[in-house]
């Protein structure tokens, strides 16, 4: 059950209540009951404080794209082994995208999903259903059976909609069930068995390139068609200067579309996969130094509203082989905010825009609750040590899978407390 | 030559791993082992008692006779394994094979495989050294150098030459190889095909690209004809056979807008008539056979050389 939990002293960080200062937190019963000065807030028996001198305190972090695997491939990863990943990296909540097998495309995998998550308790799991079925681009998945499930939003994520018709159809009916529509942009024709992105290094390493405008005319064709019907879209993974562009000239325009890209398309290019390095290769794939400047561009100026890490857990039976049999993806979750802090540190971004992007926002688009330290609110609390160093190691890693192109970097910045609904979800020692 | 130097690699995975340097080693010992395939006695001792595995998941049978041809010449033991007789098509991964293999103690495994970067796959999971035999479209390295072989004899020497070379650009491992290894050793480079046909930056391995095929070869010292494969025409890459000749062959006239001594060049096997004019094939300034003899020789060198020779 439960109980008292004091944060003392932290540099309290919520963006939603106009607050970046140090201040006290009191957890009662899973809410927030109050935030105040330092030393206002007494402690009470039997309670848990903790000194958090030099650590942030913010609103818990909301991933909006991650692939927990289960039902299907469980080898990959678990509710339970994805959720514990999240609450390492600072997670209290992660969108889990419909890919499973079988694909999330109706209400019993709905509430299969659900059930085990509530059983596993390391965060919260938001649904994402199928906009076709079987995500097979013919018809249309039962948005409204979906919706009364629990599912939070719809994609064909891991494949695009390329019928523009049904995905005119499925932003339509999407308002009547308050369902919003995230859109995998890849124009399949021209992506055609790419492996890594189109270019020099491509025709240097013989792998067939995916080219930047195979991720740009779906961006095109996606804003077009959200404008048409006046139903909101939001972009996953962006990773090209050119699909930024066209949603920034959308935004202007007053279409109702927001964004998201991944920590490694701010960290990394397409030389990470030189050496035929298959912990690089993920789908969009890295692109060149122009786009990654374009994507930190973006997170600042609010092109882009949110960073989700596409956690896209492999085992080495999908990975260990030659690079273009390999399987697309990376884990995310427990770099997303050293890689993010990287940013804050080159002063790319401010702490408040970090926690906009990794909680805020994300918690706005979905339709969710967090993204706040409003008292009342659900205890959902991230507190992040800025300056603690790790190397990213495959013992240190919490997801059942180890395919990052991270292992063995030094990082700086970790989640030390996570806390979900009052409860402690990942704890490590915290230095004072 | 620097007397301090050594040829120090394990494997040869691409000629862009390798020095000028180490090239003209490699071209220096195929010159002489290329004399012992002129005796009668075609066969020395140096490689007794060692095991070499030609591995190849794609059909060749030029490359895999070229490269057991070569190893028996030096007395090696060799063993074949092909695609339909290997359990790869069984499912089983390139690595778990290799696995199998290392049981065999092999000290050299050539491997020709459908899939760029798969000869470096298998350096990183064997103790073997690995010779690449051609892996996708990556690269061809022995192709690479019996054909700077061949253009050295025929040319004396490489530097200051200027290589044309037509066709599949894109898909074409030989091509690669060949722009790399030429342009390492002071050739100029020139490329040229269907727009389709040639890749992004192919100009930072070291060529020119040509708008015309007429351009490509105008003054160069060789002209190389490069396989079309069929299948390119579904892809849809360019429309038919018949117009690809008709506009990208290397025909009589092309061979005209080169240099009067200008050699033919093709690493076969030539599809007649459409990438290359039988007349032009079997004219006096092909040097296609030669390619072959040289092939084997550059092929012993590089067994001799990666096993330790000195
Ligand atoms: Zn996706």
């Amino acid at each position: 059950m439960p109980g008292l939990i004091l944060l003392k002293n932290g540099r309290v960080i919520d963006p939603v209540n106009g607050i970046d200062q140090i201040q006290d937190v009191l957890i009662v019963d899973g809410r927030i009951s109050a935030v105040a000065p330092p030393g206002t807030l007494s402690e009470q028996p039997g309670g848990l404080v903790f000194e958090l001198d030099g650590k942030w305190v913010v609103p818990g972090l909301i991933d909006m794209h991650v692939h927990l695997r289960e039902p299907g491939q469980e080898y990959k990863e678990t509710i339970e082994t994805g959720t514990r990943a999240a609450a390492a990296g600072g997670f209290t909540a992660v969108a889990a995208m419909p890919n499973t097998k079988p694909v999330n495309d109706n209400q019993t995998v709905t509430v299969f999903i659900l059930a085990k998550a509530a059983k596993a308790g390391f965060a919260k799991v938001y649904p994402v259903g199928a906009i076709s079925s079987g995500s097979k681009g013919d018809h249309l998945a039962e948005f409204g059976e979906l919706r009364q499930a629990g599912v939070v939003a719809v994609t064909d994520d891991g494949l695009p909609v390329g019928n523009s018709q049904l995905m005119r159809r499925a932003l339509e009916y999407a308002g009547d069930h308050d369902l919003l529509v995230i859109s995998h942009a890849e124009e399949m024709t021209l992506s055609h068995s790419g492996a890594m992105n189109d270019g020099p290094l491509a025709t240097r390493l013989g792998l067939r390139g995916i080219p930047h405008i195979a991720e740009e005319i779906m961006v095109y064709r996606d804003l077009a068609l959200a404008e048409f019907t006046g139903r909101p879209i939001h972009i996953a993974h962006v990773s090209t200067r050119e699909s930024l562009a066209l949603i920034r000239r959308a935004k202007e325009k007053g279409v109702a579309v927001t964004a998201e890209s991944a920590p490694h398309y701010f960290t990394l290019t397409e030389m990470a996969v030189d050496g035929y390095n298959t912990l690089a290769k993920m789908n969009p794939p890295l692109r060149t130094e122009a786009d990654v400047a374009a994507v930190r561009e973006a997170l600042r100026d609010g092109t882009l509203d949110a960073i989700a890490t596409d956690h896209a857990p492999h085992s080495e039976l999908d990975k260990d082989m030659e690079f273009d049999l390999a399987a697309n993806g990376i884990i995310g979750l427990e770099t997303a905010v050293p890689l993010t802090l990287q940013l804050v540190r080159e002063n790319q971004l401010d702490a408040r825009r970090m926690v906009e992007l990794l909680s805020v926002n994300p918690a706005r688009i979905l339709g969710v609750d967090g993204g706040s330290l409003s008292v009342g609110a659900p205890a959902d609390i991230a507190v992040i040590d800025p300056e603690k160093k790790f190397v990213f190691s495959e013992e240190s890693i919490q997801s059942k899978s180890r395919n990052s192109p991270f292992l063995g970097w030094e990082m700086q910045g970790k989640a030390v407390l996570t806390i979900m609904d009052g409860r402690i979800t990942w704890q490590e020692p915290i230095s004072s | 030559m620097d007397s301090e130097y050594r040829f120090s690699h394990k494997h040869i995975l691409g000629l862009a791993d390798l020095s000028a340097e180490d090239i003209q080693v490699v071209l220096q010992t195929a010159d002489s082992f290329k004399e012992i395939s002129s005796r009668s006695i075609k066969k020395v001792p140096t490689l007794r008692g060692k095991t070499i595995i030609n591995f190849f998941f794609e059909p060749s049978t030029r490359t895999r006779l070229s490269f057991e041809v070569a190893a028996k010449r030096m007395s090696a033991d060799t063993f074949n394994i092909s695609n339909s007789g290997s359990s790869t098509v069984k499912g089983e991964t390139l690595i778990d094979t290799a696995r199998n293999l290392a049981a065999m103690n092999p000290d050299c495994i050539i491997l020709r495989h459908p899939r760029s970067g798969a000869a470096r796959l298998l350096a990183d999971h064997i103790d073997a050294s690995v010779i690449n035999a051609g892996d996708g479209t990556h690269e061809h390295p022995s192709q690479g150098l019996l054909d700077l072989m061949t253009v050295r004899e025929a040319k004396g020497g490489i530097a200051g030459l200027k290589i044309a070379i037509i066709g599949d650009i894109a898909h074409s491992r030989v091509a690669h190889s060949n722009i790399i290894g030429f342009s390492k050793m002071g050739a100029s480079v020139t490329v040229s095909g269907p727009a389709t046909l040639i890749p992004p930056g192919i100009e930072e391995l070291g060529a020119q690209v040509s708008r015309t095929v007429m351009e490509a070869v105008d003054g160069a010292d060789v002209i190389m004809a490069l396989r079309i494969q069929k299948e390119r025409q579904q892809d849809p890459l360019f429309p038919s056979l018949r117009e690809y000749a008709k506009f990208f062959g290397v025909s009589h006239k092309v061979v005209a807008a080169a240099k009067p001594d200008a050699i033919i060049m093709h690493p076969g096997p030539i599809n007649r008539g459409v990438e290359l004019d039988p007349k032009v094939a079997d004219g006096t300034r092909s040097v296609i056979l030669e390619q072959v003899t040289n092939g084997v020789a550059v092929r012993m060198a590089l067994i001799y050389l990666i096993m330790g020779g000195d």
